[in-house]
This record gives structure tokens, C-alpha cells and sequence, in this order.
């Protein structure tokens, strides 16, 4: 595949296609300034100069100091750290842990593990637009709870998370309060965090949604915050993550976010006005679809997800592919299983709506004619696929 | 480079610590930063070309090893792949037993992962070597209990070349009921590798040390062995490794071992002719060196020594301005001042350990390099000695 106009690529809360300047970036790195950046040359300290770079960059764009900046594979390895790497360092009165039933597989597979080891998981429920309520979350707190994990921005619905809301409500329970993680891998770089206000104490990007490349990732620690490594070696990352750093991957990293440094403001105001028309086009050629996720307010500028009840998600995900839109039905991690999405459940939707359901995801990339040719492949779509159209009850 | 004013030649002498990617890996991987950035995950054809590229990758890394591809997981790096089969392992099998065995002579990354585990409660047993660095399969053998269930011991030695007598260490493994793991990080590519010959149940590969890019690497899991994962999330890798898959970095890895594999007889035997030259132009110019490691049973492109009544970092730093490029151990642990671990289990003073300097040879790499080499490292180590405070007549 490549890109070229004809084609619609709406699945950039899956991946994103790294900017040209990344991509320059880091074929010079591949090709010329390849020193491991542990070694005692100039080859190593280029490499090592490099990498300080992008964690200046990085922690530039977060708002950050740098050195609180941990880089990792990506954003599942830094979702795995923070909540494993806290309860190691927490002790063993620490027994409890709280997550909100929409976060990432990547957290919520955790959950999932740390509940088969006997730790005691809450997950606090959302509402219909997907969003917890900070009360019913600081609720759930109790003396052996170690992290609360709660997402910035909902990967499938687009759904903003009152973080801000929450930090504050636990910085009023004293010293010993549970620490407060962040996934920020659907949020970074498109809606505003302040880490420091907010009382985030671990924090997750990843590199590939944002037009950096695959393969790595940040974990944000607050200084103070005592974390346990999870994966060990030489020592690399001040000790916290071992192994050699992916230096061009690294160097990539940080050239996007220099990149959005420069243009969040526009994207995010591009991309509100592009979701805003794109909800519209969809509510034009099929009156009946269902709105997953916030209409405006808390929702995030490039996520739109909508149910088209009768049909299944994946049938419109191949009939919009014929036409050169790509899509996804949910999070990509689990869109290789045709079961309803269990986000869109836990916002209270029926399964038949889960089922069908579509997102469209943007990017600063994308221009007004995608919007228009997706809705205007979507009409087509479904008016190919009308006579299967199930009769619902 | 404004710092090396007197180099008239630019010599990477320092490939375990990591490889320039070739340009035909790059060119492999240039698609998949552009044009094709699918997410291998998703359904649709954007998803299903990076899938197909990754599972092309699989398969040449398997071949490399003599593998079937579903027996390969990708992973982060060499580090990842170790922490990930000794912690999978060790919690996998935990039922079965509560020991494990490993050598003093390991990667960190082994290293600190068996000492976590010992913290975690359990017993580890580290076996020594002798003064080549080489494990007896013997010394192994007699360290099995009941409750062993796993061993790891590396193949190519990272810092003195020594090659492990794996096979062997492997068939006892495996009478014994016992997991075997091996960190052929710095072998993979340099030596032919055959993991049902040579009875391996886990090992460890790394991208960059064989001219792929850094960022990715990748653990060998016989069929029907047992892991926990340590990253847990998406359906990626068999629900092995979660986290969306580093597709241009698989595949570049891919592409390095598909070459390393065509390469590896020719380019091995160019590489210990090389390395035959500097180590013995090293012991016949320069008075007071030895060399570590074993003679023989030594990876292709691996030159460790001791320049006695010196420190490795200061003749580093000279060799460095001459244009050379080369390290004093392990690139991991070269920033800290502790000699190293792997010296000092094969017997050498605190002293000699600290002068020891590697040279590890790769591809770029030709006789004029040598030989520029041995022209410049005497009068370096000559002109060190001369302003050292210790020395053959201080007692040391």
C-alpha cells in the first residue's frame, strides 16, 4: 500500500504515518551515527547526545523536566510498568488497585492478571458517554490501594477522562494516597495536559500515534516516585529500563514531538471542525446511527465512533475498504476477535450496537475531501449492504 | 570529528557493542516508515501487508537459527528476550520447583534477572568458569537438584569471545527434565546456530548486534515450553509480548539475519583471520599483555586483552583521538568504574582487569584496519606507561 490521494486512511487511533521530517531523521541515524550510546567513544557520545535531544523534546511537548523521562517500547511496555513497577516497589500492604472498565487492553489485561495473583482490582464503571465519575472513583480508594489507572483520552469512543478531576481528589488524601497513572498514548500531543496540576504521578506515551515511529514509547515518573524496573540489565534509563536504547527511534520520537509543539494548536482546532463535520455527514446518509462517546464537550478532536444498528462493524469496516476508506471496529490490539467491543458495553450500549460499531480516527493529515469521501463511501456502503440489513426488534 | 585531530583513519573496532544497519536492511525497512505504517492488528489491508511482512520477517529469523517461525517471538531487544525467558520460565514453572542455575559470567541482563529472582525467593546457583572463561558442562550437571527448573548459560561470551560448550550443557539440560535457556546475542550470526542439535529450549537473539536496527530482538521458544509473559495487553505474539508490533524494525531484523545467514561461513572465516592478526601483532609489539578469553573456542570477531600497569578507559580515550573506536568490556557497564565481573571470574587481579581493552570486528572492518590499529596502540600504550604510576617495577 501507499499513500496516495485516493486513499482514506481514518484509523490513525491504530497508527499513525510518521511524518516525512521523522522519517529523515532517523535514516541519518540509521546510517551514520549508530553508536550504542553506553560506549566510551564519539560514536557513543553522538549516540548518547541524541538521545538527550528527544528526551528534551519529549519532555518539552509533556511539559516536563527531561530527566523524568523514561523511554520504553512503546505504550503497552510503559502501561505494564507503571502498574507493576509500583506495586513492586509498594510492599506487600499495598493489595488493592483501581482502573476505570474502559482503559486499554494493555491495562486492562493487568487488571485481569493481577486479580488471578490475588490482588483486589477495582474497575469503576462510566457513564453513557463513557467517562468516569471522579467521586465514585476517589470512593473506591482504601488504605491498601496502590495505583489508580485512569486513561486521558477512551482509544475507541474518544472519550476525555476527568484526570484532572481525580489528580486533585487525591492530593487531598495526604502522603500516603495511592499513586495516579495516566495512559496518555490516545491524548499526548492533541489535548492539553498539565502533569504537574493535574497530580499525575506516572504517565504513558507512545511514539506511533503520533506520527513517530513503531517500537517506542515514554513512561513519564514524577520525581520522588519510587519505581521498581521491569525489565533488568545494564542499567540504562538511570537504572529504571534496561537494555540498548533504540537511538533512531528515540531520535524519531522526539522530532515529532517537536513537531506538534509547533502545531497542536491548529491540528486540534482542524480536527474539531473535521470531527464536527464528519459526525454530521454520518447522521445526514443514515439518520439511525448511534453516537458512541461524547457529541462535544470532553471529546477528543480526532476520535468520532458511531453504531449503524443492523449491520455488523466489521461487514461496513470491508465495504468501506473497497472504496479506499479504512477504518477500524475498535481498539486494533483486539479487533482480530469478533466479539461486541466491551467499551462500547460498559457505556451501557446493547450488544447489537457494539457490534456495529465503526471509529473513525484523524490526524493533522487529514483534509476536509476525506471527511467528504468517507461520509460519501459510507452512503454507498450501506446502500449497498441495505437488503442484509437486519430487522431489529 | 574535531576531537580525533591526528586520525587518518575512521575504525569501528567496536561491533558487541552494536552494528551500523546495513543499507540493504534499510532499504527493507524504508516502505514501512512510509507508505505502509499499517498497524499489523487491524483488519483491514493496511493491517494485513504489515502482518505479512512481519510474519516474512519470522520466517528468516527462524531460518537463521534453524527455527520454525511460529517458534520466534519478537520482542524490544536482547535484554527484553533474557528478562522475558528467565522471569517467564521461573513463574511459569514455579510449581515444579525453586531453583535455577545460570553462570557468573552472564550478561547483566541475565544477571540482574536471576538476582531479582533470587530477592523474590529463589534459590539460584552461579556457576564459575575457568581461566578462558569457559563453563565445564560438568560443573552444571553437578549443580542440578530435584527442583532445578531452569538453566541459562550463554553462548558467545559478550566481553572475551569465549564460546560456551552449549550442546552439551544442553543435552544434560534436557536429561534432567530441566529448561534450557542461552544468550546468543553476541553469537547469532557469527557462528552457525542449530537449536534442536544443539538442544536449546529458549534463546536469545538481538537485531543490532547483527547490523539491523536497535529496538527490537527476539526470543526462540521450542514449541510446547511454557512462558508467563511480562507484558501483557493486545493479542500480539501469541499473547506472548503485547504492544503493537515494531513492523519496520521486524522487518529490518528479518532482513539482517536473512544476509547474516547467507554470509555468515565466508564472512566468519574473513573475521578470524582478522582477528588472528590483531591478537597476535598485540602480543608480539606490546611487552606485558595478555589475552583473554579462550584461543580457540572464540568468536570470530572478538580481541579481548590486558594491557598491564594500565586503566582501559585512558588508552580508550587515546585510541578514540587516533579515529579507533573500541571498548574496555561490556558497552553496558562501560560508564561504571567497577572492573568487570567477567574478568574477575576468570581469575584476573583487580589490576589487570582494569587494563583489559575489547576489540570486536565486523563487517567494515579490513587488514589496512589492523594494521592502522597496530601501528597506533604501542606508542599509546608506551607513551601511558611512561606516565603511570604503577608499573612492572612497583610491584603490581
Amino acid at each position: 500500500m501507499s499513500i496516495d490521494s485516493s486513499l482514506v486512511y481514518m484509523d490513525n487511533s491504530s497508527t499513525t504515518r510518521p511524518f516525512p521530517e521523522v522519517n529523515e531523521a532517523m535514516n541519518s541515524v540509521y546510517a551514520r551515527q549508530f553508536g550504542n550510546p553506553s560506549s566510551l567513544h564519539s560514536m557513543g557520545y553522538e549516540a548518547e547526545k541524541l538521545v538527550s535531544k528527544a528526551r528534551k523534546s519529549v519532555a518539552n511537548l509533556l511539559g516536563v523536566g527531561e530527566d523524568r523521562i523514561f523511554f520504553t517500547s512503546g505504550g503497552t511496555e510503559a502501561n505494564n510498568w507503571a502498574i507493576f513497577g509500583s506495586l513492586r516497589s509498594a510492599g506487600s500492604k499495598y493489595n488493592h488497585v483501581i482502573a476505570s472498565a474502559v482503559e486499554h487492553p494493555s491495562v486492562l489485561a493487568v487488571m485481569e492478571y493481577l486479580k488471578q495473583i490475588g490482588y483486589r482490582v477495582s474497575l469503576a464503571p462510566v457513564d453513557r458517554e463513557g467517562r468516569v465519575d471522579p467521586a465514585q472513583v476517589l470512593s473506591l480508594v482504601g488504605e491498601d490501594t496502590c495505583v489508580v489507572s485512569v486513561m486521558l483520552v477512551q482509544n475507541e469512543v474518544g472519550t476525555v477522562q476527568p484526570c484532572a478531576e481525580i489528580g486533585a481528589g487525591l492530593a487531598q488524601l495526604g502522603p500516603r494516597r495511592p499513586r495516579f497513572h495516566v495512559d496518555a498514548v490516545q491524548g499526548f500531543a492533541r489535548i492539553d495536559i498539565d502533569v504537574e496540576r493535574w497530580g499525575i504521578d506516572l504517565l504513558s506515551i507512545s511514539s506511533h500515534k503520533i506520527h513517530g515511529p513503531k517500537g517506542i514509547g515514554a513512561l513519564y515518573i514524577r520525581k520522588g516516585v519510587r519505581m521498581h524496573p521491569l525489565i533488568l540489565g545494564g542499567g540504562q534509563e538511570q537504572g529504571l529500563r534496561s537494555g540498548t536504547e533504540n537511538v533512531p527511534g528515540i531520535a524519531g520520537f522526539g522530532v515529532a514531538c517537536d513537531i506538534w509543539a509547533k502545531i497542536s494548536g491548529e491540528a486540534r482546532r482542524k480536527m474539531y471542525g473535521l470531527r464536527k463535520r464528519l459526525m454530521g455527514g454520518v447522521r445526514a446518509v443514515f439518520p439511525d446511527a448511534v453516537l458512541n462517546g461524547p457529541e462535544v464537550e470532553n471529546a477528543a478532536p480526532h476520535i468520532v465512533n458511531f453504531s449503524f444498528p443492523g449491520f455488523r462493524g466489521e461487514t461496513i469496516l470491508h465495504a468501506l475498504e473497497k472504496r479506499k476508506v479504512f477504518v477500524s471496529t475498535g481498539s486494533a490490539c483486539s479487533s482480530r476477535k469478533s466479539k461486541p467491543s466491551p467499551v462500547i458495553l460498559a457505556l451501557g450500549k446493547t450488544e447489537e450496537e457494539a457490534l456495529s460499531a465503526i471509529r473513525f480516527s484523524m490526524s493533522p493529515y487529514t483534509a476536509v475531501e476525506d471527511v467528504d469521501n468517507t461520509v460519501s463511501a459510507l452512503e454507498d456502503a450501506l446502500k449497498e449492504l441495505a437488503p442484509w440489513r437486519r430487522k431489529l426488534t | 570529528m574535531s576531537s580525533q585531530p591526528n586520525a587518518r583513519r575512521q575504525v569501528y573496532l567496536d561491533h558487541s557493542a552494536t552494528t551500523p544497519v546495513r543499507p540493504e536492511v534499510l532499504a527493507a525497512m524504508l516502505p514501512y516508515f512510509a507508505g505502509k505504517f499499517g498497524n499489523a492488528s487491524s483488519v483491514h489491508s493496511w493491517g494485513y501487508e504489515a502482518r505479512e511482512a512481519i510474519n516474512d520477517a519470522r520466517e528468516k529469523v527462524a531460518s537463521l537459527i534453524e527455527a520454525a517461525p511460529n517458534e520466534i517471538l519478537f520482542t524490544s531487544g536482547g535484554t527484553e528476550s533474557d528478562n522475558l525467558a528467565i522471569r517467564g520460565v521461573a513463574r511459569a514453572r514455579k510449581s515444579k520447583g525453586n531453583h535455577l542455575i545460570t553462570s557468573q559470567i552472564e550478561h547483566h541482563a541475565v544477571l540482574h534477572t536471576f538476582e531479582a529472582l533470587q530477592k523474590e525467593g529463589f534459590d539460584v546457583t552461579f556457576v564459575p568458569c575457568d581461566k578462558y572463561g569457559l563453563i565445564d558442562p560438568d560443573g552444571v550437571r553437578k549443580a542440578i537438584r530435584k527442583d532445578t527448573i531452569l538453566i541459562s548459560v550463554m553462548h558467545g561470551q559478550n566481553e572475551v569471545g569465549t564460546i560456551e560448550p552449549v550442546k552439551e550443557i544442553g543435552a544434560i539440560a534436557r536429561e534432567h527434565g530441566v529448561l534450557f535457556h542461552t544468550d546468543a546475542v553476541q553469537s547469532v550470526g557469527k557462528v552457525p546456530i542449530n537449536v534442536n542439535d544443539m538442544n536449546i529450549d529458549l534463546l536469545t537473539l538481538s537485531s543490532h548486534k547483527i547490523y539491523g536496527p536497535k529496538g527490537v530482538g527476539a526470543l526462540y521458544v521450542k514449541r510446547g515450553v511454557r512462558l508467563t509473559p511480562q507484558l501483557t495487553g493486545g493479542a500480539h505474539e501469541r499473547r506472548m509480548r503485547a504492544g503493537t508490533e515494531n513492523v519496520p524494525g521486524i522487518v529490518g531484523f528479518g532482513e539482517a539475519c536473512r544476509l547474516a545467514k547467507a554470509e555468515l561461513p565466508e564472512e566468519s572465516r574473513r573475521l578470524t583471520k582478522l582477528r588472528d592478526k590483531l591478537i597476535e601483532g598485540i602480543l608480539r609489539q606490546i611487552p606485558d599483555v595478555i589475552l583473554n578469553g579462550h584461543p580457540v573456542l572464540r568468536l570470530p570477531h572478538n580481541v579481548n586483552v590486558s594491557i598491564k600497569y594500565l586503566e582501559g578507559e585512558s588508552i580508550l580515550l587515546n585510541l578514540d583521538r587516533m579515529g579507533v573506536a573500541a571498548s574496555s568490556g561490556s558497552a553496558c557497564t562501560s560508564g561504571s568504574l567497577e572492573p568487570s565481573h567477567v574478568l574477575l571470574a576468570m581469575g584476573l587481579t583487580h589490576e589487570t582487569a582494569h587494563g583489559s581493552l575489547r576489540f570486536a570486528l565486523g563487517m567494515s572492518n579490513t587488514e589496512e584496519d589492523i594494521d592502522y590499529v597496530l601501528e597506533v596502540l604501542p606508542p599509546i600504550v608506551e607513551k601511558l606507561r611512561a606516565m603511570s604510576p604503577i608499573g612492572p617495577g612497583s610491584g603490581l
